[in-house]
């Protein structure tokens, strides 16, 4: 026999479209208003007239943007390499802290004096310390191009964040599940392999997601070492033309970038756990 | 054969003394329940005998070794012994098949062929063949409990430890559960069962031991247990619990 809804159900649909349309249309309308009183509160400054054409003159856009996009292959190229470095040191630190064994005794307090220290030094100071102190030591087979350094600079200042987040990870994982891991007879490397840091990783993915979008714009921090990424090749559009707008350019480069990786986040977090909730392999 | 032997046993945490002069023999194909009053230390109990807490005095012979010994490696103890907690503790992230096959493969060395082949047939025993794929949150409690119950039996222990493993389930989901540990117990699994179901330990126990307040006040067969206790406070415990 086919279901046939109820007359008193058919009603309850038609109420329940209409509903929908008004919010839908409520929140259009307001949404459009409040954007409309700021643009037009700014717009309608004193000021503005001087404020564009100092900070968003089209013509200084374009003439700034090719020299911009070159630099920011640099802070692309920083990111992408710095970003698996990170991961890999972060992992590795967090679990040398979760070491039991007696052998391991110095990992583990190297492990930590790492994370306390470069968690406390700006990133800034480590990028002038290594980008121009170590090349400066003359020693030689180490490497001493200004890009190498800073990218030491910023793997080693992230990775202490990086190990921090993993670590809060893996202790929020139960103790229950480490005692069954230990009752199957599972070596805590073992536990630590297959049980903890599968789960603690799926864990952090926001954390860790938000520690990388920070670190896209700490990129630019190498242009105190004088190498020319985006922001140092803006700054050099500015301080030239007297005109910011390249500083706007290079922003909206930045917000490009970090959008997409925020999406990325949410639809990884949201298969991950579709997958462990419909039972799929 | 005597398969484990517990002999003055005592436990604290801190100064609370939570086992005292605990004496247990088990041996193959004994199925020894133990009751009491929650709190009464049978889960410290069990987890003592699991090597996953450290005793403050007696001895733990298990197959003819003392293992409190504590050069004693707790892993190669615990390859024999298998243990289900009260809160079925199944990995989340791992399909039933892979928690059933993970310590097969990777602590026994046991081909993930022939892992798989021996879980699937557990879990089809259980009731679980269809299940196997899927991840433990899509499962009943019953089945979840069933699925921790196949996990330790996987590597075929020689002595099964289970805690209580029915008191998270609703009541119609119990007998499935209890069901399969008879059968089990018929087939001659020796096993250690912390428990609250007394019509279960009367009808599967060889041996019933009544625990309060961290001491083995008084142990027998069933029948004397339960129709004919000795200590007066055996008797309060069944007044309480026992209907009628
Ligand atoms: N980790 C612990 N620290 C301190 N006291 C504990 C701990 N675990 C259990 N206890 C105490 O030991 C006693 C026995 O507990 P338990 O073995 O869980 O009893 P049962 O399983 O019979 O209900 C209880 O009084 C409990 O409070
Ligand atoms: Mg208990």
């Amino acid at each position: 026999m086919s279901y046939e809804p109820s007359v008193h159900e058919l009603n309850r649909r038609r109420l329940r479209r209409r509903l929908r349309w008004r919010s839908s249309l409520i929140a259009s309308l307001v949404t459009v208003s409040v954007f409309a009183v700021l643009v037009i509160g700014v717009v309608s400054s004193p000021g503005w007239p001087s404020v564009r054409e100092y900070f968003f003159s089209g013509f200084h856009a374009r003439e700034s943007f090719p020299e911009i996009a070159r630099g920011f292959l640099k802070n692309i190229a920083l990111f992408l390499m710095a970003e698996p470095l990170i991961l890999v040191l972060g992992l590795a630190v967090a679990l040398a802290r979760q070491a039991r064994s007696p052998w391991l005794t110095p990992v583990r307090v190297l492990a930590v004096i790492y994370t306390d220290l470069f968690r406390g030094i700006p990133t800034i100071l480590l990028v002038l310390l290594l980008g121009f102190g170590v090349p400066a030591l003359g020693l030689s087979g180490v490497p001493n191009s200004l890009f190498f350094w800073a990218l030491v600079a910023l793997v080693l200042s992230y990775g202490a964040y990086v190990a921090e987040v993993f670590r809060a990870g893996i202790e929020s994982i139960h103790p229950s599940q480490v005692a069954s891991a230990q009752a199957l007879g599972l070596t805590r490397g073992q536990t630590m392999r297959y049980v903890v840091v599968p789960q603690a990783v799926r864990r952090v993915v926001p954390p860790l997601l938000n520690d990388f979008v920070s670190l896209q714009k700490d990129t630019a921090l190498v242009l105190v070492v004088g190498i020319f990424d985006a922001v140092n090749a803006a700054q050099d559009y500015s301080n030239y033309n007297f005109n910011d707008t390249a500083i706007v350019v290079v922003a909206c480069f930045f917000i490009v970038l970090t959008i997409p990786l925020a999406r990325l986040t949410d639809w990884l977090q949201r298969r991950v756990a579709e997958r462990e909730r419909s039972g799929a392999r | 054969m005597t398969v484990l032997e517990v002999t003055g046993l005592r436990k604290s945490y801190a100064d609370k003394v939570v086992l005292r002069d605990v004496d247990l023999a088990v041996d193959a194909h004994d199925v020894v329940c133990l009751i009491g009053a929650s709190g009464s230390g049978k889960s410290t109990l069990l987890r003592c005998l699991n090597l996953l807490e450290k005793i403050d005095d007696g001895v733990i012979a298990f197959e003819g070794e003392e293992v409190s010994d504590p050069r004693v490696d707790p892993r190669r103890v615990r390859q024999r012994m298998g243990m289900v907690f009260q809160a079925y503790n199944l990995f989340p992230h791992l399909s039933v098949l892979d928690n059933c096959t993970l310590a097969p493969r990777r602590v026994h060395g046991v081909p993930r062929q022939d892992a798989e082949q021996r879980a699937r047939e557990l879990l089809a025993r259980c009731g679980l063949a269809e299940k196997a794929e899927v991840h433990p949150d899509r499962l009943s409690g019953g089945q979840q409990q069933r699925a921790a119950l196949v996990r330790a039996l996987c590597t075929a222990p020689t002595l099964l430890l289970l805690d209580e493993i029915t008191a998270a389930l609703d009541p119609e989901l119990v007998g499935e559960v209890l069901q399969i540990v008879g059968e089990l117990a018929a087939d001659g699994t020796t096993m250690v069962v912390a428990t609250h179901e007394m019509a279960f330990a009367r009808e599967v126990a060889t041996r019933v031991c009544f625990l309060d307040e961290g001491r083995i006040v008084e142990q027998g067969t069933p029948e004397a247990i339960f129709t004919a206790p000795r200590e007066e406070r055996t008797r309060q415990f069944l007044r309480r619990v026992l209907p009628g």
